[in-house]
């Protein structure tokens, strides 16, 4: 009886003192960190759209956690432990088949892109793998009052009436459009911070007409500018350039990206654009500012690949415009 | 030892016999079922990747299959096949009739309620978070804990009832495993101590060791005792054994955390997790090669014998799957391979490799031993094979699409790319995944021809002795 005592007893009480200082005990203190100077609760609907996040496994593809490293810039400034206080259940997820989205309401802030997306995520995004989620959306003749139909794409639309989001498509985009990572002491500065995206040469969606590597008679780096558009602009504006009509704006024979003087340019990339009318037709969607994620001569890299682009010509930039409008701005 | 073991079946009486054979069949029965169902499930969401509107609907979202996939896996598969195995090797290596049939099953009972309930809930988005293996709601957790703790009540009095002073080694492992699947549980399921960062942390301890701490010192449990018994020769070293079971208690449960590596948890305690990472080498090769030196110069009957083939692979997965758990902790890995599907390669090598493996090598071992019926030659060949190369594939496929994804990462693509790139990588998986899945299906049959086929002696019983007299 001895010896199954001890192997039952003994290797038990083992793993449980392994268990409290391996589990339960980090768990008990970290449970008690403060939140961290800008991390604030859900509003109610945020909250009840994070459990409509939570009950469809959004996070097996999706982190909440962006790690001090590099190739994780492009998702914001690295996740801090205050940063969790308000987070439960935790959702910082294992896996990256889609991207992070820890500051996605600030890296897209247009909800009508989310709805798009969500409804189905090629619409906008053809290389997608994210399932639709139609079923959170209704189709109906005629929107109710005081809802805006989901403005989709001829090919994704349904025959007839318009499509409309659910209760839970609303507060799931709600609780998107609140992931915003609260600025930070130790945070970066803007050009220092510079995204590492779109730095190599080989990016998809290169325009065919660019050879990658090679210096336009401009001067910019046009793989670097083709990189920046697919990972920071085609979302919207599409690789064609063409935009989505009613949703987002053409760039292709736009006004603004043609003309000599890039001031109105540049100034929509530093600072974002919202409710604006672009050749006769307001959009109601959000255009996110890009100041504090790409440096000054990136930025003259993705307007200059925008200028001359898709038939477009535009009048070539330098880095050094980019910043005088910057330092406008402040 | 072995043959005292057998003298010592031979007393007990035929009725403790057939309550103990139809406990391991029954437990066989509804794995398998459930082996049917949880793959059935992870094939649909393979293809998903290529094919995202494959299968539409609340119902049949990626994110609610996906947890269902694993835990049906984990929770009616592995738990409940290893469990009819504990019980038959620990009433047949302790020499005793098991303690309560009537424990038994009500433990297979609670298992497949909860098993069900859990599917159910998740199915409907009633989940207790994106938190891996614990996304059951909390009540069917807790339909698991108890079934678990029936089953540690009802191995220990059985083992208690042995006629020798030692407890063979696979009792320490099948009894252990089964009580710190209890603790773990308890850790996971209550509420009241983990918020936000905190609940991070026990993230970490409970996804590592529900896995490594519960599946794996069963199956080890069963080879410890399939194999001797298959290839008629003791362990290598008993002594080996004993090391073996005492390091991993020591070292496995303190690396949960290197699933948060770069993450906000405590750099100290990701570190540490990484150093014993490391450590786990020790009870991993110890334990790999006293199985491997067990089979020394026996290569003629492991190719002769599928349980044996079964096992070996098992054994291998160990070896090669747990080492590479120990290289992927290096931080300098983890930020190439650390949130990629690299990570569900390792997990398919190891959960299937390892766990799924062991466990058809002890069915396919013990369960004709208990009922006295064997399985087709070709059947085993065919499943063998096919889960074989399937998990091949799929293993090949992730681990070099997961390397590729962490390196456009790095090298700063926009993510769509690391989208594009994995599109090959995914057909991999589909293929890899479809012929795992055939061969679960010629499993089926085959358990069916264990327990039920036609060409039964008329006393299995009597087959029974004589297949063991033999051993």
């Amino acid at each position: 009886m001895n010896k199954l005592l001890l192997i039952v007893g003994g290797s038990t009480l083992v793993f449980a003192c392994l268990a409290w200082t391996m589990g339960v005990w980090p768990g008990i203190e970290l449970s008690k960190l403060p939140a961290g100077p800008g991390v604030v609760p859900l509003t109610g609907l945020q909250s009840e759209g994070r459990d409509v996040y939570v009950a469809n496994g959004c996070s097996y593809c999706h982190t909440q956690q962006v790690r001090p490293l590099d190739e994780d810039k492009v998702f914001g400034r690295p996740s801090a432990p205050g940063d969790f206080k308000y987070q439960t259940p935790e959702l910082l997820g294992s896996e990256r088949t889609g991207p992070d989205l820890t500051n996605i309401g600030m890296r897209q802030p247009s909800s009508v892109w989310q709805y798009i997306h969500l409804y189905n995520p090629r619409a906008v995004v053809p290389e997608s793998i994210m399932p639709s989620f139609d079923w959170l959306f209704e189709a109906v003749d005629q929107a109710p009052p005081g809802i805006t139909p989901v403005p989709l794409p001829k090919r994704y639309a349904p025959a007839h009436g318009v499509v409309v989001p659910t209760h839970k498509a609303e507060a799931l985009i709600a609780y998107l459009a609140s992931l915003k990572q609260p600025s930070w002491a130790g945070s970066e500065s803007p050009s220092a911070a510079a995204a590492t995206v779109g730095t190599t040469s080989a990016a998809a969606g290169a325009n065919p007409s660019t050879n990658p590597g090679a210096k336009q008679p401009g001067g910019y780096d046009a793989a670097k500018g083709a990189a920046l558009y697919t990972a920071n602009c085609s979302a919207c504006h599409q690789a064609s350039g063409e935009g989505l009509p009613g949703a987002f704006p053409s760039l292709k024979d736009d006004a603004v990206v043609n003309k000599d003087d890039a001031t109105k340019h540049i100034d929509v990339v530093l600072n974002g654009l919202h409710d604006a009318r672009v050749s006769g037709v307001v959009y109601s969607s959000v255009m996110p500012p890009f100041a504090a994620t790409l440096s000054d001569a990136e930025i003259a890299d993705l307007i200059d690949y925008e200028r001359s682009s898709w038939g477009n010509h535009g009048k070539p930039i330098v880095a050094a415009q980019v910043g005088t409008e910057r330092a406008k701005a402040k | 030892m072995q043959t005292e073991v057998t003298a010592r079946h031979s007393q007990l009486s035929d009725e403790d016999s057939r309550a103990l054979i139809s406990v391991f069949s029954a437990y066989t029965v509804t794995a398998t079922l459930w082996l049917l169902f949880a793959t059935g499930v992870g094939l649909l969401i393979a293809f998903k990747f290529g094919a995202p509107e494959f299968g539409s609907g609340a119902w049949l979202t990626f994110g609610r299959l996906r947890p269902i996939h694993t835990n049906a896996t984990f929770y009616g598969f592995a738990s409940i096949a290893l469990v009819g195995l504990g019980y038959y090797v620990a009433a047949r290596s302790s020499g005793a009739k098991l303690y309560s049939a009537a424990l038994a099953w009500i433990g297979l009972v609670l298992f497949n309620v909860a098993a069900l309930a859990g599917t159910i809930a998740l199915d409907l988005g009633y989940i207790d978070g994106d938190l891996e293996y614990r996304e059951w709601p909390w009540w069917v957790r807790l339909i698991f804990l108890a079934a678990v703790l029936v089953t540690a009540w009802n191995l220990i009095a059985t083992v208690a009832r042995r006629s020798n002073e030692d407890i063979y080694l696979s009792n320490w492992y099948i009894i252990g495993g089964t009580l710190w699947a209890a603790i773990i549980s308890v850790v996971g399921v209550v509420p009241w101590y983990q918020y936000g960062l905190g609940q991070v942390a026990v993230s970490g301890f409970f996804m590592h060791n529900s896995v490594g701490m519960w599946f794996t010192p069963l199956a080890l449990g069963v080879i410890y005792y399939s194999l001797p018994k298959l290839l008629n020769r003791p362990i290598y070293s008993y002594a080996l054994g004993v090391f073996a079971f005492w390091t991993n208690l020591l070292f496995y449960p303190i690396i949960g955390a290197h699933h948060f590596e770069f993450s906000p948890l405590p750099w100290w305690l990701q570190t540490i997790a990484i150093v014993f990472s490391v450590a786990m080498l020790v009870p991993v090769w110890g334990g790999s090669s006293n199985f491997l030196l067990t089979m020394r110069g026996r290569i003629r009957d492991l190719m002769h014998s599928y349980p044996l083939m079964f096992i070996f692979v098992g054994v291998m997965s160990y070896l090669i799957g747990s080492t590479q758990g120990t290289l992927e902790a290096f931080r300098s890995l983890q930020q190439v391979w650390h949130l990629t599907d690299f990570t569900v390669g390792h997990s398919h090598l190891t959960m299937y490799g390892i766990i799924a493996f062991a466990i058809w090598g002890g069915i396919y071992g013990l369960l004709p031993l208990a009922t006295g019926k064997k399985a087709g030659q070709l059947g085993m060949a065919l499943h063998f094979w096919m889960a074989l190369v399937g998990c091949f594939i799929y293993v090949t496929s992730l681990s070099i699409g997961g390397t590729i994804q962490g390196l456009d990462w790095m090298h700063g693509l926009p993510f769509i790319q690391s989208v594009i790139d994995m599109q090959s990588y995914y057909v991999g998986r589909g293929v890899g995944g479809l012929l795992m899945f055939l061969s679960h299906i010629v499993f089926g049959w085959n358990v069916w021809h264990m327990c039920y086929g036609p060409g039964a002696v008329a006393s299995p019983l009597q087959s029974l002795r004589a297949e063991e007299s033999v051993a």
